[in-house]
């Protein structure tokens, strides 16, 4: 599965059941500046784990959190690989 | 035991000093601590409310914050509300503090038929008060504050304590204290913010405080503008802080992290973008007060915390955590209240903990509360919701460890039906929608669980924990 797509599906599928107005998901998009709650985002993590298997925000203790949407696809993509 | 302090917070403000060079900076509003003692934010005639219980609900902290200061001391109780108070919980709040007044910006709320027969209208700057109203304080009494904390029955419980509870041992100056700036991403009217408030007010800090209408972004840049030297939030709080591109617009001396299990993730991650700041957690509930604070930088904390302040008496009976000491809640307003403390004194904490290597770890709630970036939720009330469902039999409403609010809420259900002649996708989104109609956001549930039955103990209960 393409991660990045799925991250975009996941994104909006929240941001609609939340009612959030979701800023275009560009690179350089701010995460808090996204229209995504901690709630949101706490949905979205949850909801990967299932789809990915993966979620590196608990696999790495140490991982620097992302701040871009760009930052959150790379930090996916680099769990996965 | 140690012994209680009456001297009004006003005075206790004035007594730590430096009144004129320090501040309370509000979202949209801000005054010196000598502003604030010397003024009010009431609007019109002020007189008339000793003895009186007062009811704050404000729309911001700022504005609650004066009015703390211009009512212990005065007021028989005062009864603080969290911002999200709906207006039937505030009636029920009203009611079961027997309120006198509601102090209020809003017209809203003002308007609710709430039983206080009186209601004082709060400006949003504090002016100089022409009175002489010394008097007012020199006959202080010592005022009840009330702290509302959620209840399984939907309506908040009223928790009382008074400023000696609540202070602790926040009444020793310390002269360096006045180069410090204190800020928290709590709000003031909950037990952890409140803290901070007092802990600033009585040690001579200035104080920034949130709001909920601020992006996270702007509140760093403005508590980094006023040079925030301590600062203190739940771990939800600070993983969203550190997913903004200005967290660096802080850079504190000090970082405390409480109101939900603190995780090794969060500690180290913390600690990395602020290498420089010692970064601690601590242990507190509305409840029972503040318990220990841990600087090891490690999770859990090391067992004899529990015997290392005499103040403070802790032990972990039935797998809880328990405390007695000056610092907890005195009990529960209300007819019918439950007891907020054992015969011996101890309030159970109601958190879980685990013994491994002569270290504590929090493992959750013996009740089965659940705590979603800090805001708690009771697996009774959204059970009571799904229930409701036509085909629901029975539900158990659980957490789901999650990395970025802690937690989040997930259920199982069982259905009256067989469900396997229909389709359960339908389904799931059908109770989800009853949740979301009925629930707030935290609440609702984000998996739905088809399973084929549930454990019940012998008491006719759902099993809650595994």
């Amino acid at each position: 599965m393409d991660i990045k797509t799925e991250v975009i599906a996941q994104f909006k599928q929240v941001a609609q059941e939340h009612d959030k107005q979701l800023a275009p998901l560009t690179d350089n998009l701010a995460l808090l500046d996204s229209g995504l709650d901690s709630l949101c985002f706490a949905i979205v993590v949850a909801r990967l784990e299932n789809s990915l298997g993966k979620d590196p925000f608990s696999d790495d203790e140490d991982a620097r959190f992302p701040v871009t949407f760009g930052d959150f696809i790379r930090f996916y993509e680099h769990a996965a690989s | 035991m140690q012994q209680a302090k009456t001297a009004c917070l006003k005075a206790s403000i004035v007594a730590a000093g430096s009144l004129s060079s320090r501040i309370l900076v509000g979202l949209d509003a801000k005054a010196t601590w000598e502003e604030l003692i010397h003024g009010s934010i009431f609007k019109g005639p002020t007189d008339g409310l000793h003895g009186k219980s007062v009811v704050i609900a404000t729309s911001d902290q700022f504005r609650a914050a004066a009015a703390l200061i211009e009512l212990d001391g005065v007021a028989r109780r005062i009864v603080l509300c969290p911002p999200d108070l709906s207006l039937e919980q505030l009636l029920y709040v009203a009611k079961t503090a027997e309120a006198d007044v509601l102090v209020t910006d809003q017209a809203e709320t003002a308007a609710v038929n709430h039983g206080a027969g009186r209601v004082i209208f709060c400006g949003r700057n504090v002016v100089p008060v022409k009175a002489d109203r010394v008097s007012d304080y020199a006959s202080a009494i010592e005022t009840e504050w009330i702290l509302l904390t959620s209840g399984t029955t939907g309506h908040p419980k009223l928790a009382v304590h008074t400023l000696a509870s609540l202070a602790g041992s926040a009444w020793h100056t310390d002269p360096a204290s006045a180069s410090l700036v204190w800020s928290t991403f709590y709000d003031i009217r909950r037990y952890g913010g409140l803290h901070i408030f007092l802990h600033a007010a009585l040690t001579g800090t200035s104080l920034v405080v949130s709001s909920a209408l601020e992006p996270t972004a702007d509140f760093l840049v403005r508590a980094g503008t006023h040079g925030v030297t301590n600062i203190s939030g739940t771990p939800s709080h600070w993983r969203r802080a550190l997913m903004s591109p200005l967290a660096d617009r802080i850079a504190p001396e000090y970082i405390r992290m409480s109101g939900e299990i603190v995780d090794q993730a969060i500690l180290n991650q913390v600690q990395a973008q602020y290498p420089h700041a010692r970064v601690a957690h601590t242990f507190a509930s509305t409840e029972a007060g503040v318990g220990f604070n841990v600087n090891d930088g490690l999770m859990g904390f090391p067992a004899e915390t529990l015997t290392g302040n005499p103040l403070i008496e802790m032990k972990v009976k039935d797998g809880t955590l328990r405390i007695r000491s000056t610092r907890t809640a005195v009990r529960y307003l209300g007819e019918d209240s439950p007891a907020l403390k054992d015969a011996e004194g101890f309030v159970d904490t109601g958190d879980t903990l685990e013994l491994r290597n002569g270290r504590y770890y929090f493992t959750g709630r013996r009740d089965g509360t659940i705590n979603v970036g800090g805001y708690k939720v009771h697996p009774e009330e959204v059970e009571a919701v799904i229930n409701r469902h036509p085909v629901v039999a029975m539900s158990l409403v659980k957490a789901k460890k999650n990395p970025i609010t802690g937690a989040l809420v997930v259920a199982d259900v069982v259905l009256k039906n067989s469900p396997m002649d229909c389709s359960l996708d339908p389904l799931q989104r059908d109770i989800l929608q009853l949740c979301r109609a009925e629930l707030a956001p935290h609440m609702v549930p984000t998996v739905i669980n088809i399973v084929p039955m549930l454990a019940v103990g012998e008491s006719g209960k759902l099993v809650r924990r595994a």
